[in-house]
């Protein structure tokens, strides 16, 4: 009896503590989500605190009439969109040449590439070479930098090494190129890991911030991420762009402050929502193929 | 369908020709990407030049002032720049030893959630204390300023509904226990991520083990203590040894969203130092020293945690 109230003690409290922690992980997604479909008078004084109050949308419809963020999710979307294609393909073709022992001087070229995971110039070299470049106010920076990346090819090049050999030296001896036979044997077998540096590279491409600080000042090419961390900045010219949503005099749906900033913060998170319950279980996989060494 | 009466012919030739040329024709077709990383990651290594000079970018490096080692000794010369790299590296060392702490959180939370026999429940913490892992700093600011600002900031509204305060408190906007609160981000962020790897590892662990322990009269406890913790140390030391070899690496983004003029005096950790010094303030010779000390460092942190690993585990992490 003493044993076992003892056990169900520490079962209560292992789970009150969980679901504490859990809640406090949830509640600012959902906190935010509530105020951008509340009335946005109450929103703004911190009244929609655990529930919606005053339902409407108009939030998610007019935050996209203030100047820049239509251009700014384009931006998004394309670095997004864009950087992914381009770095699963350099991640999965460098994996399979890499995986390829008779290639010219593969040791000293893969250590090569390894190396850079463990240096970096430093900040400052590094822009004033990226400017140089042309890379400053340039929409390649946000692309071009990211194709290779050695522990993606990590990922690959011990995923192939992994599958049989045979299919892809009788698909050598039938004739096939080295295109060929990455195109038509190796990339069925990979994608799997693909998929898991798809889901990576888009998230990194998406929530990315640090190369639009250092490299972009044409706003033009600014990304949702950096044009949310602006209204958190500079309260005052939120302000003055509450004007160009205009139209409504409703205070219940007029733009405030807090809706713009909760509008803004949830189109940011929802696609990485959506995606989420996808990728759960690609992440785990992931992560003990690349707590193998190289 | 028709025969082909030179596949015989062809084989040999098409298999020679391909094995000829093949270790010179994989190393082509890597050669471009080879190239973009010589330009992204070596490249910047001939930047270091400009620690050297008096850099202006607007003129060819010629036309620059040559000032030797002038920035790397008015580090400990100027009396000025002393104290301010002083403050940076504590904020850096601060920073980073609390993260080294709370390093054992993950194992922690691992090693209670195995004991969590209700499916569903642990399916729902797993899930939902992952998330932040996945959201950017900036949004992570976006919820600290909706739960903590001090006009409308849900805590500050709840606080005052319940009377235990009349005036709202100035979280974000104070410079009180800034790396602690820095630190509780990044376990908010990083805790339920942090904690998979050693879930992999406790399910790894032999059930035998197990089984072996309870049949010689072991409780939970004893189960937890003799049977879990052994099995994930190996995993704790790896992450522990890379955690050291990353300290002066605290990481830009958590502290460029969350600076602002109050806190500054304690969240200007390294990297938001170069950067408010070299982009900020153009002053790129010193910010480009400042880089090259914080590389070696880094460098040189590395190999000392790769050897430290070397000599307890006999095996690198690098």
């Amino acid at each position: 009896m003493g044993k076992n109230s003892k056990i169900s003690m520490f079962d209560v409290c292992n789970y009150t503590i969980f679901a504490l922690f859990t809640l406090a992980c949830f509640f600012p997604f959902y906190y935010l989500f509530i105020n951008t479909i509340s009335n946005n008078d109450l929103s703004s004084r911190g009244l929609v605190m655990y529930f919606p109050k005053g339902f409407h949308l108009t939030n998610y419809i007019q935050v996209f009439k203030i100047p820049g963020l239509a251009d700014a999710t384009i931006v998004s979307i394309g670095r997004t969109v864009i950087g992914t294609v381009l770095t699963v393909a350099a991640s999965g073709f460098l994996g399979y040449l890499f995986s390829k022992p008779t290639m010219w001087g593969r040791k000293f070229w893969y250590r090569f590439l390894i190396a850079t995971m463990y240096f970096n110039a430093g900040l400052i070299p590094w822009f004033l070479i990226m400017l140089k470049l042309g890379m400053v106010n340039n929409f390649l920076a946000y692309i071009v930098p990211g194709i290779v990346s050695p522990f993606f090819i990590i990922l690959v090049k011990t995923f192939i090494e992994s599958t049989p050999i045979s299919l892809q030296e009788s698909a050598q001896i039938d004739g096939a190129g080295h295109m060929t036979i990455f195109w038509k044997i190796v990339m069925p077998l990979i994608t799997p890991v693909l998929a898991t540096i798809a889901i990576f590279s888009a998230i990194g491409q998406w929530n990315s911030i640090q190369d639009t600080v250092f490299l972009i000042t044409d706003s033009k090419l600014f990304t949702l991420q950096f044009i949310l961390y602006r209204y958190f900045q500079t309260a005052t010219s939120l302000a003055s762009l509450l004007q160009a949503g205009g139209g409504s005099v409703n205070l219940a749906t007029i733009q405030t402050a807090t809706s713009i900033r909760t509008t803004v913060s949830m189109v940011v998170v929802i696609p990485i929502l959506l995606v989420y319950p996808f990728f759960q279980r690609y992440y785990v996989k992931g992560m003990m193929i690349g707590a193998v060494k190289g | 369908m028709k025969a082909n009466p030179h596949h015989h012919v062809y084989t040999p030739v098409s298999k020679k020709r391909f094995h000829l040329g093949d270790k010179y024709q994989l190393f082509l077709m890597a050669l471009p990407f080879l190239l973009l990383v010589f330009v992204f990651s070596y490249l910047p290594l001939y930047g270091w030049i400009y620690a050297f000079y008096d850099y202006r970018p607007a003129l060819p490096l010629s036309q620059n002032e040559f000032v030797g080692f002038r920035w790397f000794t008015s580090l400990v010369s100027n009396e000025f720049q002393r104290e301010e790299v002083f403050r940076v590296m504590r904020n850096t060392f601060a920073i980073s030893t609390l993260g080294l702490l709370t390093s054992v959180l993950p194992v922690i939370f691992a090693i209670f959630l195995t004991e969590i026999k209700n499916a569903p429940f642990k399916k729902i913490v797993q899930t939902l204390t992952t998330l932040p892992n996945f959201i950017s700093w900036v949004l992570v600011y976006s919820f600290a300023f909706m739960l903590f600002s001090v006009d409308n900031g849900f805590l500050n509204n709840l606080l005052i509904n319940m009377n235990v305060i009349d005036q709202p408190l100035n979280v974000l906007g104070s410079d009180n226990h800034t790396w602690l609160s820095m630190t509780l981000w990044g376990v908010w962020k990083g805790l339920g991520w942090g904690a998979i790897l050693y879930i992999a590892a406790i399910t790894g662990i032999d059930p035998e083990l197990y089984e072996a322990a309870r049949v010689d009269g072991a409780n939970r406890y004893r189960l937890m203590w003799h049977v879990t913790v052994p099995g994930i140390i190996p995993t704790f030391f790896v992450l522990l040894v890379l955690g050291i070899a990353n300290f002066i690496n605290s990481g830009f983004e958590q502290y460029f969203v969350f600076k602002n003029a109050i806190n500054m005096e304690h969240i200007e950790v390294l990297d938001l130092y170069v950067y408010n010094i070299g982009i900020e303030n153009n002053n790129f010779g010193f910010a480009t020293a400042v880089s090259i000390l914080k590389s070696i460092v880094s460098l040189i942190l590395l190999f000392a945690a790769n050897s430290m690993s070397k000599l307890v585990r006999g095996e690198g992490v690098i």
